[in-house]
């Protein structure tokens, strides 16, 4: 018996958790779907009608979408549904094992997905890859970089990180709120890997986001950085790249993004099947659809953000290529790292750090 | 005589049975979206992240950390702000409406004045947002009318959350206070009047008292509500500094960490239910 289900605290805390969930559905309806359904945990971009109506039109599904932020609030609600409630689910390329580890998803079929078209560098085999199994199929990707704006800024000067710490920007700049990947440009930024982050080195990384804070006018999440930089509110995002510039291409011309001599950081999204899923054969054919040239140009281009569609046969227009700067992406890629990926310890004393930061004045 | 006698101890069986017929839904609701959820969170708050058994942990790391303290802190200062500026502006607010507004106006009044509440929290703090800008209406008006050459930061500070909050909860102290006028009858002037006090020590020792209830009330909500709002301190503070709901919606997002969350927000329950006792008096809670 394990130390969890031994706890008669957990255990009757569990029951709570199961007898409110329960009651909630019953009281709502039953707000999931019938299990011809495909019922799919996601990230808002994949909730655009572009994106999922060819889809459920080819195959007559109905696909039934949950928004989540942050893979602790989706594992959540995991956590709370019934086992076979969700078929598929978007996820952290980095956050993988922590699905796996719960013992949550099915591996992938190699032979029945385009692996051999994906841009190698974000197969991101150590996180998607457990056991010589893979769980998770990279389908987006970017890089949380400088977004500016070029005709406010030297564009000359956003070829180095250094210039978000400098004077000459002062009150110009935004930071995107999210610790890991800002975290990763502060290392960037002293001259550190990604990579090889320790406890040790947190001083140093403190020292820098609150250099890069005294900048800032603001601290905002997706909405908020894009909305600062369309308004001219600041003219500098850090940790902001194409999913924040090119969507407000067309209406913005002068907002670009760019991947400075120190690097940028990879983020990288997942998808990955549910092992309790009813419906694994649909689960299946709707990875291969948002995988296939026709549904990465539409999740690429999705209303909720633009990003890089992982596979190098995504069907996008030379005028979307363009905004992507997808002839670029081999040269980004080879000076891009990855997330950090601290352990549970590490993670904590992280987002600890950036809440001292989010405090300080 | 016997249905008689059998209809004699029936009727106060059923009479008594009534009022708990009446008053079940109610108290089944409370029951499985208030008490069950709230001993679940009690019961989160005291585990640890990832499993294991009773701590106190994620409480002491409440008070032993202190930028969560000062989240605590800034969520006090900004509810203490907005209340009183509420309640200033409310007031008079609510008076000209009673007083001064012929009544067959004060319909058309009262509508105008709930107008805010039909637009969504989100909404609102993005209008508030595009107003406050560098670039917006209220710069663009100072720096096109010369009185300024540099426009001001006024979007993502602590100004700009309380302004959206303003905003909002004006109109709810408006309504209470409004309500609570409206109740108080004209005799109380007259017989002030009658014994010498003037319009000012008439309001002051007369109208004021007799319309706390009502300002309390409102302040109260304003209080609980504003306490608990992630939405407008997100998007109009700039995340400049942390209140306590932005701490709580911290520690889920990525790491999922649902104990630390549930402390954190019993926490701001037991701030609550102190200013709830605090202002027990006028809220009538005893007669309940």
């Amino acid at each position: 018996m394990s130390v969890k289900s031994a706890n008669p605290l957990s255990g009757l805390k569990r029951h709570l958790h199961r007898a409110c969930a329960a009651a909630a559905l019953l009281l709502g309806g039953g707000s999931l779907a019938q299990a011809a359904d495909l019922n799919a945990l996601i990230w808002c971009d994949h909730s655009d009608p572009a994106l999922l109506q060819p889809f459920e039109t080819a195959n007559n599904v109905k696909v039934n979408v949950k928004e989540f932020e942050g893979t602790g609030a989706g594992l959540a609600i995991v956590e709370q549904s019934q086992p076979g409630d969700w078929d598929v689910m978007v996820i952290d390329s980095i956050d993988v094992p922590r699905g796996v580890e719960k013992g949550l998803f099915e591996p992938l079929p190699e032979d029945k997905l385009p692996f051999a078209d994906l841009f190698p560098q974000v197969k991101m085999d150590k996180s998607t890859m457990i056991d010589g199994k893979r769980y998770g199929i990279t389908e987006k990707f970017g890089y949380n970089t400088i977004g500016f704006n070029k005709t406010k800024v030297d564009p000359a000067d956003m070829q180095s990180l250094a210039s978000l710490t400098s004077d000459k920007y002062k009150g110009k700049v935004a930071i995107y709120d999210y610790y890991l990947p800002v975290i990763g440009m502060a290392a960037l930024a002293i001259g550190k890997k990604t990579a090889d982050l320790t406890e040790a080195d947190l001083p140093a990384l403190k020292e820098e986001l609150l250099k890069m804070k005294a900048n800032a006018k603001l601290v905002g999440e997706v909405t908020a950085s894009q909305t600062a930089l369309a308004t001219g509110e600041v003219d500098i995002l850090v940790g902001g790249g194409e999913w924040v510039t090119a969507g407000l291409a067309k209406e913005n011309p002068a907002l670009d993004f760019s991947i400075p001599k120190e690097g940028a950081v990879l983020w990288s999204q997942s998808l990955a099947m549910f092992k309790d899923s009813k419906n694994k054969d649909m689960a299946l054919k709707f990875i291969q659809y948002i995988l296939s040239p026709e549904g990465q140009a539409r999740l690429a281009t999705s209303s909720c953000y633009w990003g890089m569609p992982s596979n190098t046969k995504a069907a996008l227009t030379d005028d979307q290529k363009k905004v992507l700067r997808f002839d670029e992406q081999p040269g980004f890629l080879a000076r891009a790292q990855a997330y950090p990926a601290p352990n549970a310890d590490l993670d904590k004393k992280m987002q600890d750090m950036w809440t001292e930061m989010l405090q300080a004045k | 005589m016997n249905s008689a006698g059998n209809n004699g101890r029936a009727q106060p069986r059923a009479g008594r049975a009534l009022p708990w017929a009446l008053v079940t839904p109610a108290l089944g609701w409370t029951l499985l979206f208030f008490v069950l959820p709230f001993i679940a969170m009690g019961l989160s708050s005291l585990t640890a992240h990832g499993g294991g058994g009773f701590t106190l942990a994620n409480y002491s790391q409440f008070f032993t950390n202190p930028s969560y303290w000062q989240a605590m802190v800034n969520s006090l200062q900004v509810t203490a702000i907005v209340t009183v500026v509420s309640v200033l502006l409310a007031y008079p607010f609510a008076w000209i409406l009673a007083e001064q507004v012929p009544e067959r106006w004060q319909r058309l009044a009262l509508m105008l004045a709930v107008l805010p509440f039909w637009t969504s929290y989100v909404v609102r703090s993005y209008s508030w947002l595009l107003v406050l800008a560098q670039n917006g209406v209220i710069n663009r008006a100072l720096i096109g009318s010369g009185l300024i050459s540099e426009p001001p930061q006024l979007a993502n500070t602590r100004l700009a959350t309380v302004t959206g909050f303003v905003h909002f909860f004006v109109m709810l102290l408006t309504l209470t206070i409004f309500a609570n006028l409206k109740q108080l009858s004209p005799s109380y002037r007259k017989a002030a009047a009658d014994l010498g006090a003037g319009p000012v020590r008439t309001f002051l020792h007369i109208i004021l008292p007799l319309t706390l209830p009502g300002i309390m009330v409102g302040a109260f909500l304003t209080f609980v509500l504003c306490i608990g709002d992630y939405i407008t301190p997100q998007i109009l503070g700039g995340n400049n500094e942390l209140l306590m709901p932005q701490l709580v919606m911290m520690q889920i997002g990525r790491r999922g960490d649902f104990p630390l969350a549930s402390a954190l927000s019993i926490i701001l329950m037991a701030v609550v239910t102190v200013a709830y006792l605090a202002c027990a008096r006028w809220l009538k809670i005893e007669r309940a």
